[in-house]
């Protein structure tokens, strides 16, 4: 384990010392410590290391993260995994706005709460929040899958596109073009192997699903009350 | 951006450092507002007594006789601290509602930065850490204070246009964002009567609440109204005589963080603000909820009201 002192080194040498780990590296255990919510920790990883930080992070923690698997022992601040294209984000505590905003692949899990904006714009990353998510969750999301143990706030995926949402609590309010859809077996079968990734022990079979009624896909006059 | 810090004293052994922690909370924000800063400090009274908090560009002539002055103008003996571009005038409760006016008369170029019985604002141009500096804010003790780092959106970068702004005996704000319809309420508010000095929009918000509080309102029924009468980015924090409160606009996308433990309540723009807390590391942390109320008193419990969007 390599251990890495943010108070005493820095966030510039932290982040570089990280860049700096090639794809076969065989350092690839680290810990960060001192995070002290700082911004912008291990944003930018693009190799298989895992990296734990120890304590609560600020702004864009693991920001465009590839490859990597970044654990936060303690709470994120926003836009946590903004833009990750994959590897893997846990978050011991909880997620504060725009959690994965336009993030392209890759799975975050969250044992705490996410606030609102979760997955905003997701287009393909897969969200795992094991409490409850915020308002405006998942706004203009394009595909993958956000996955809520607990309830969801207000306007649920809003203009949503392909996206998918399984809440297993209650929904506070749907968002515009946002509906609950069926759950057919392949859902049950998907959602199965999201939460098991996440490792969370959740019954499938107690979830909802929602999605876009693709009603705003093209213009249409009529909806122009929706838009 | 801007950044706002908060700290609600709930054990009276932590009162001695309470300027000392919120220096380090406001220093901390310094990149979130580096243009101005403020603080309110809820300090000591004394019976009878009503402070004001008064600046001016040119300290070293309006200050000097200046108690003696007003003394005279109102009648009764006045006392007074100077601290850099501030001082603070002690003066007798009863003479209160004529300071503006004999102050106005005597030193025209003195603005009253605050009023109140523990009440004290201190605010300036320049840097958190140097506005800190100037007035010894970390020596001062307190029951609760607020502090603000201003990166000014909707006026000039002035000392008038720092926060946090007096809206009424012993209250304050500070604002976090920016309000888009303050000019048509700042209209209205002056055809009300009520005296808006600067084109801030954040003043208006103050000067809306002062307003709703003397048609009758209470702090926490002015906060929720505001809720509907304003229009734009708002995370207020208000100072009152025994606590605070917080409110965020139902968007909710200017950052909050609250932190809670058996000695105290914090509020930070951002967790740094608050990790060199005593005993951060077991402080319930979380973010308050849009469009909802809350209150921490000295009187009472924890209140929260929420109110639909």
């Amino acid at each position: 384990m390599q251990r890495l002192d943010l108070a005493e080194i820095g966030l510039r040498e932290v982040n570089k010392t990280l860049h700096a780990q090639a794809e076969n590296t065989n350092q690839t255990a680290w810990e960060i410590v001192n995070p002290k919510g700082a911004h912008a920790i291990a944003c930018g990883l693009n190799a298989p290391i895992e990296v734990s930080v120890l304590g609560s992070t600020g702004y864009y923690c693991a920001g465009m993260n590839r490859q990597a698997t970044v654990n936060i022992k303690g709470s994120a601040g926003p836009g946590t995994g903004e833009n990750m294209m994959s590897g893997k984000i846990v978050i011991d505590g909880d997620a504060s706005q725009y959690l994965g905003a336009t993030a392209h692949g890759g799975m975050i899990v969250v044992k705490g709460n996410a606030s609102s904006r979760c997955g905003i714009s997701m287009k393909g990353v897969n969200i795992v929040v094991q409490g409850s998510i915020g308002h405006m969750s998942a706004f203009m999301g394009q595909s993958g899958n956000l996955v809520v143990c607990g309830d969801a706030g207000d306007a649920l995926g809003d203009s949503c596109y392909e996206a998918r949402f399984f809440v297993r609590g209650s929904v506070k309010s749907l968002g515009a073009d946002c509906v609950k859809k069926e759950m057919r077996p392949e859902h049950l079968e998907l959602l199965q192997e999201l939460l098991d990734e996440a490792g969370i022990e959740a019954d499938p079979k107690d979830f909802t699903r929602y999605g876009s009624a693709r009603n705003l896909y093209n213009f249409d006059v009529d909806n122009a009350g929706a838009y | 951006m801007c950044g706002i810090v908060g700290l609600f004293l709930k054990d009276p052994s932590l009162e001695p450092q309470l300027g000392k922690l919120l220096t380090d909370m406001l220093i901390t924000m310094t990149d979130r507002g580096p243009d101005s800063a403020g603080v309110a400090i809820y300090g000591a009274g004394s019976e009878g007594k009503m402070k004001f908090t008064v600046q001016s560009p040119v300290p070293e002539t309006d200050f000097d006789g200046l108690a003696q002055d007003l003394g005279k103008a109102l009648g009764v003996s006045v006392d007074m601290s100077v601290n850099s571009t501030h001082a603070v005038l002690h003066i007798d409760a009863t003479k209160a509602g004529e300071v503006r006016a004999s102050l106005a008369a005597i030193r025209p170029d003195v603005r009253v930065m605050s009023r109140g019985e523990t009440l004290e604002i201190y605010k300036e141009v320049g840097l958190p850490r140097d506005v800190a500096d100037r007035f010894g804010i970390a020596g001062m003790a307190g029951t609760h204070g607020i502090g603000h780092t201003r990166m000014a959106t909707e006026s000039a970068v002035t000392t008038m246009g720092a926060h946090p702004f007096n809206t009424g005996d012993d209250q304050c704000l500070v604002h976090n964002g920016s309000l888009s319809n303050h000019n048509s309420l700042r209209r209205r508010l002056r055809r009300e009567g009520i005296y808006i000095e600067t084109e801030n929009d954040t003043e208006v918000g103050a000067a809306y609440l002062t307003w709703r509080m003397r048609e009758g309102a209470s702090l926490g029924e002015a906060l929720e109204s505001s809720l509907d009468d304003l229009d734009g980015f708002f995370t207020f924090v208000v100072g009152t005589k025994d606590g605070f409160g917080v409110v965020r606009d139902p968007i909710a996308c200017k950052p909050a963080v609250m932190a809670e433990t058996e000695q105290y309540v914090a509020f930070g723009s951002e967790y740094r603000a608050l990790v060199n807390l005593p005993g951060i590391e077991e402080a319930r942390v979380w973010e308050p909820e849009p469009a909802t109320v809350y209150f921490w008193s000295h009187g009472a419990a924890p209140t929260t009201t929420e109110k639909a969007a």
